[in-house]
């Protein structure tokens, strides 16, 4: 079967790339790490890529707030590309930094509204970077038709952020959120398995890590493509690399869906 | 025009973090607090670029709020920014980000302003500002609004003035050594007058400065070289006299001796090297960072961690992990307690951890092992060890320089940050270094180091450079000088890419202006470098070349700096002649109270054997995908774990893993050094072995911190704990591959307690076969490996209860066929917990299992003449807590054979049970987990 090349912008301070490409690859795909200054000069073009991985880490130090100064270039820079790729159905995913700039720069921006986007990332609520292992559910009804196949799985990964806590304008938001089939992970409390998904985090820490609303880890957009999520399933493709504790599966699904929709 | 836009958070948690800050200090006045970003700009921007600006780069629409200009007070104000000259990453990322967005070019100078409510007096306030808001070595505050002060285009002020030598007197000199702070002693001053007078002509400042570092305590280790004579006074009046001929020697002696086939560098790189497996080889270093983190913790620390990084980067490795260790003052000392001049314990830990964790998440390194001890030896001067370990494939790291090669400088510009660092930490601290030293200090800038690590790996793989170094204490006249020890080099400071004017030549050559790395680029081989810098964003700086006239010649354009012959920077320092006297405790012994489950609760309660899953947890332990052992284990991840075990990226070829771990007992080291580090590299290996380690695959480090070296009862101590280091090494056959001194941990003439960190490197055979403490089940046997001991000196049962007993445990005598039967059993799949023995004894360890595993324990050990108390927290070193199967037994019984005894169950009933002939305490898990977790004794 081919593999689908799948297109890793790299920004200064851009990391866990490594384990994002080594994911791609075990799911099937063709990862190709490139750094944004050889896509703004052309080098390389987005257009050559059947998916695209926004990966995670601290895109130019996060001095602007996590991801900004790397949602601003996706926005000035790489808007017709990206818009090019959306229309065309093309999945893009960001993690972690990778959803705070998608977030940032407006292509997951919650329900339309007037006045800009609705929903952001922002400092976690107890105030401190947190790194320790989640488990997510990917929530039924969410519109992404890549995603449809992972409905209702339940998988561990770690969380390790600062401001990864999904704030929204409103509760209208929130429920618009429902409504739209926007929301696409959520927390769930450490009890769920993969056969008794028992239910979601309910805003408790440390199952919500971060207090986010509704629990909500990821999200998609109106179209479905584009998805991303604060949790990082690259660092859970092998057994070995899950802890003792709670049991749950690996991140590979989502990765093995995402290179499928890539094809 | 300059433009001030305020932007503040509805959530910023910075302002329950100083309201926090404020009930801890006693400043309860203090209701809340809101912290706002203040942006000055200046520049020329029209209003609806003024709004762009704001919407796509500053204000959040969900959670912020702005105010152009300046937003009315609702509490008493508080603005604070950094000092003119100290590296403000958010303003340089905020010019570059308007540039992007297309706007007219604008400086930016940013500030914080605390609006504080509620009634806060004038003494309140100046406590939080003294204590909490601002940090007056960096930073520079006003009760309104402050005067922004931009940075301006960066050209040297090329003055370079001559000293004269020739004249001085003995005094005199030794004047001029502090008057420079050169921290150079009588006759190192006189031998380079005497230089001088050889060459006709008087020394450039720029020369006296190269000297100066070169010669530094921290870069050429005088004492470690030093011949020293001991007496070592017994407590038998008796006196033992020796001389040692070298510490740094003795230590590479035993390397040398052992020299077993997988060590690949051991000493003479930045970093300890040795074979992960046929394809790559591992390098591993440890450094300190003490007097900069008790200045400026949190800039401290971050650099720190990216020194040692660079350390990796500088043997040509890509670095895959970091650890670190850390000694602070208690954090509950009273204020009467605190001396002026230093930063309270609290302020310091938040500071150093925060700064731990910036500097490594954002290079997207795991921090995977470490510890923090507290005491009030270290109020004055805290120590902060940061280690890295990184991966290389074997034969790639070259290291001979040629002739005529390039010297190229990659990553930060230079300012005036970090001048004299080398020689400041060979220096004492007082109440006034802060004033003094105010430029030691250094703020990290991850992101370029970031950059740093990815050309170097590529620079590698392509061939591109024949030798590479780091750029740390010292700066260039470091790093070049060292390089260019064999060859000669020509240096042109004019190219150097500088932060801000006015640095002088010698600054620019001292600077310790971080994230630097020096290679020895062939001069074909220079277009390749710079592209490869272009496509990653590194900035690149071409200073001069590899000369063979074996002189260190620097320029500024056409301006002479320094012109010295290599022979004499390097080998024409004065060997030390120094005197230490050791003098052993008083035996005391002392009656001992009945044991009690209450000792228990406060030994697990205790700060140096509590959880410190608030500290862990905001290290990424997790990025590379490659932890196996994290530092918390068990179904709630809450349990502690004994040793880091990290299976690299991209060593998917085979099931091999390394594991890190590290010993340090402190308390030790106060009744003897030599106890300490026999017990401290103990306890590194047997928390290595703990979970599935080799120990016939284990490399030593060791970063000594110590007092004034020149003061002959501190030096002592530290001959001591070196012969310990020997001594260990020799028995259990394990190599020192790379060490470091910090001396001078002093605060107004009071020493640090001598402190000895062992960190250990070494492999597990096969990932399956990586335990924890955690994996027991319901009835599994459990082992004691080892056998206890009567002695509870140095213990912390005897701290708690205030016990002046001085006697210690004995050393293992066969710790390599004991860690030998435990390593067989372990990695074939028989022992399915396993955690060693440390502070707080068998009580605490049993514990510890039982609160990682959520199971009970039930242990009965069998009775004898000792007393219960002693039983159960004796700290004898060599024990390992084993849980196995039941069906296993007989297994077991052989592997481990004399080396264990069979002690105890694991239970079904959430109980912790501890029975020595006829007293049996119990402690319900429940309590153990809150002792432990939340430090709470009920």
């Amino acid at each position: 079967m081919t593999k689908p090349p799948i297109l890793i912008p790299h920004a200064s301070g851009t990391n866990r790339d490594q384990e994002a490409a080594q994911a791609i690859e075990i799911a099937g795909g063709d990862p190709r790490v490139v750094h944004v200054n050889r896509l703004l000069s052309g080098e390389v073009s987005f257009g050559d890529h059947a998916a695209i991985l926004i990966p995670g880490g601290f895109s130019y130090g996060d001095s602007l707030g996590a991801g900004g100064r790397l949602a601003l270039e996706l926005r000035t820079w790489f808007a017709d590309e990206l818009d090019a790729a959306v229309r065309a159905g093309r999945p893009i995913l960001g993690i972690c930094n990778g959803f705070q700039a998608l977030v940032k720069a407006g292509l997951l921006a919650g329900p339309q509204r007037t006045g800009g986007r609705t929903v952001t990332l922002t400092h976690n609520s107890n105030g401190r970077f947190e790194c320790r292992w989640v488990t997510l559910g990917i929530e039924p009804g969410c519109r992404s038709s890549w995603l449809a196949s992972l409905s209702e799985v339940v998988f561990r990964c770690p969380v390790a952020h600062g401001e990864g806590r999904m704030a929204v304008a409103d509760p209208e938001v929130l429920e618009s959120m429902d409504d739209g089939g926007l929301v696409a992970f959520r927390y769930l409390d450490s009890g769920a398995t993969p056969l008794a998904p028992t239910g979601r985090a309910g805003g408790t820490y440390p199952a919500n890590p971060n207090g986010s609303v509704a629990d909500i880890a990821g999200m998609c957009d109106a179209t479905g493509a584009v998805v991303g999520l604060m949790p990082h399933p690259e660092d859970h493709i092998f057994d070995w690399q899950r802890p003792s504790g709670p049991p749950g599966g690996s991140g590979l699904p989502l990765f093995e869906a995402f290179v499928e929709a890539a094809r | 025009m300059v433009l001030r836009i305020e932007v503040t958070s509805i959530d910023d948690p910075e302002g329950p973090r100083v309201s926090e800050m404020a009930r801890s200090l006693g400043v309860l006045g203090v209701t809340g607090c809101t912290v706002s970003r203040v942006h000055n700009i200046r520049g020329q921007l029209s209003d609806a670029q003024v709004e762009l600006l704001c919407r796509d780069l500053l204000v959040d629409p969900v959670v912020d709020t702005h105010t152009i200009g300046v937003s009315s007070p609702s509490g008493r104000v508080v603005e604070v920014a950094v000092q003119p000259g100290v590296t403000d990453l958010e303003a340089r990322e905020l010019e570059r980000a308007a540039a992007e967005l297309g706007l007219p070019t604008i400086e930016v100078a940013m500030a914080r302003r605390y609006d504080l409510l509620g009634e806060v007096s004038d003494d309140d306030f100046e406590t939080l500002i003294g204590r909490a808001l601002v940090n007056s070595t960096v930073e520079h505050w006003s009760p309104d609004q402050l005067e922004p002060e931009f940075s301006v285009a960066a050209a040297a002020d090329v003055r370079v003035t001559t000293i004269q030598l020739s004249t001085l007197d003995d005094g005199e000199l030794l004047d001029l050594s502090r008057h420079m702070l050169l921290s150079l002693d009588l006759e190192e001053m006189r031998a380079i007058r005497a230089h001088f007078e050889s060459e006709g002509r008087r020394p450039t400042d720029a020369e006296l400065e190269t000297l100066a570092q070169t010669w530094s305590e921290h870069c050429v280790h005088k004492t470690f070289r030093a011949e020293i004579a001991l007496a070592h006074h017994h407590h038998d009046g008796s006196v033992t006299s020796t001389v040692h001929d070298g510490l740094l020697n003795a230590l590479r002696r035993v390397t040398e001796a052992l020299d077993p086939w997988w060590l690949r560098s051991a000493f003479v790189d930045d970093a300890g090297i040795v074979a992960f497996d046929d394809h790559d080889d591992l390098a591993f270093k440890v450094e300190t960072h003490n007097h900069p983190s008790a200045l400026e913790p949190f800039g401290g620390a971050n650099t720190g961690v990216g020194g040692v990084v660079r350390d990796v980067i500088g043997v040509s490795a890509r670095p895959i992990a970091c650890t670190d260790v850390l000694c602070f003052g208690p954090i509950d000392l009273s204020d009467a307690d605190l001396p002026e001049g230093v930063l309270h314990p609290r302020r310091i830990r938040d500071g150093v951890v925060a700064g731990i964790g910036d500097y490594g998440n954002k290079l997207g390194l795991p921090t995977v092992n470490g510890a923090v001890i507290y005491s009030e030896g270290y109020v004055g001067n805290p120590l902060v060890y940061c280690g890295s370990l990184g991966l290389l494939p074997q034969g790639s790291h070259p290291t001979e320089a040629k002739l005529d090669d390039r010297i190229i400088s990659i990553g930060g510009k230079v300012g005036r940050d970090g001048i004299h660092g080398a020689t400041f930490s060979s220096a004492s601290m007082d109440a006034s270094t802060g004033d003094t030293v105010g430029s030691a200090v250094q703020i990290g800038d991850p992101i370029t180091e970031k950059g740093c690590i990815e050309v170097v790996e590529r620079a590698r793989d392509a061939g591109l450079y024949n030798a590479i170094t780091d750029c740390g204490a010292g700066g260039f006249s470091s790093s070049v000088g060292e390089m260019g020890e064999d060859l000669g080099v020509e240096v042109d400071l004019s190219t150097v890419p500088l932060k801000y004017p006015g640095l002088q030549p010698w600054e620019i050559w001292l600077s310790e202006a971080q994230e630097r790395i020096v290679l020895a680029v062939p001069p074909d081989r220079v277009a390749e470098m710079q592209l490869l810098c272009s496509q990653w964003d590194v900035e690149m700086t071409d200073l001069g070349r590899f000369t063979g006239t074996q002189r260190l010649v620097v320029r500024h354009g056409s301006t002479a700096v320094v012109d010295l012959p290599m022979a004499f920077l390097h080998d024409g320092l004065p060997r030390r002649h120094m005197s230490a006297v050791w003098t052993d405790p008083t035996p005391a012994e002392c009656a001992l109270p009945e044991f009690q489950a209450d000792h228990v609760l406060r030994l697990l309660a205790h700060p140096d054997v509590a959880s410190n899953e608030d500290i862990v947890r905001t290290y990424d332990h997790e990025v590379r995908g490659g932890t196996v052992v994290r530092p918390f284990v068990g179904p709630e991840a809450d349990g502690p774990s004994d040793a880091a075990v990290l299976k690299p990226l991209g060593t998917s070829r085979n099931s091999l893993a390394a594991v890190l771990s590290n010993g340090i007992c402190p308390r030790i080291g106060r009744l003897d050094p030599w106890a300490m580090a026999m017990m401290a590299i103990d306890e590194a290996v047997r928390n290595l072995v703990a979970v599935g380690g080799d120990p016939d695959r284990v490399a030593l480090l060791d970063n000594f911190c110590w007092g004034d070296p020149t003061k002959p009862d501190r030096l002592g101590g530290l001959v001591r704990a070196v012969q310990g280091c020997v001594d260990g090494a020799e028995l259990y056959a394990m190599p020192f591959i790379s060490g470091k001194d910090s001396l001078f941990n002093e605060f107004d003439g009071e020493p640090i307690p001598g402190t000895l960190l062992i960190s250990a490197l070494g492999l597990v055979p096969d990932i399956a076969h990586a335990i924890d403490s955690a994996g027991s089940a319901v009835e599994d046997d459990v082992w004691m490996v080892g056998t206890q001991s009567n002695h509870l000196g140095g213990s912390l049962i005897a701290e708690i209860l205030e016990l002046p007993t001085t006697q210690l445990p004995p050393m293992v005598t066969d710790p390599l066929s004991r860690y030998r039967a435990v390593h067989a059993a372990i990695a074939g799949g028989l022992i399915t917990s396993a955690h060693d023995c440390s502070e707080g004894g068998l009580c605490v360890a049993a514990s510890e299992v039982a609160v990682a595993s959520r199971h009970g324990i039930n242990i009965t050990v069998p009775s004898g003449s000792s007393q219960p108390l002693v039983v159960f927290a004796n700290e004898a070193p060599g024990r390992i807590l084993l849980t196995s199967r039941l069906a296993d037994r007989a297994a077991v019984e052989v592997a481990l054979g004399e080396h264990a005894s069979l002690m105890g169950k694991v239970t079904d009933e959430p109980l912790i049970s501890l029975s020595a002939g006829e007293t049996t305490i119990e402690i319900s898990v429940e309590a153990a987990v809150s002792a432990f977790r939340d430090r709470i004794v009920a």
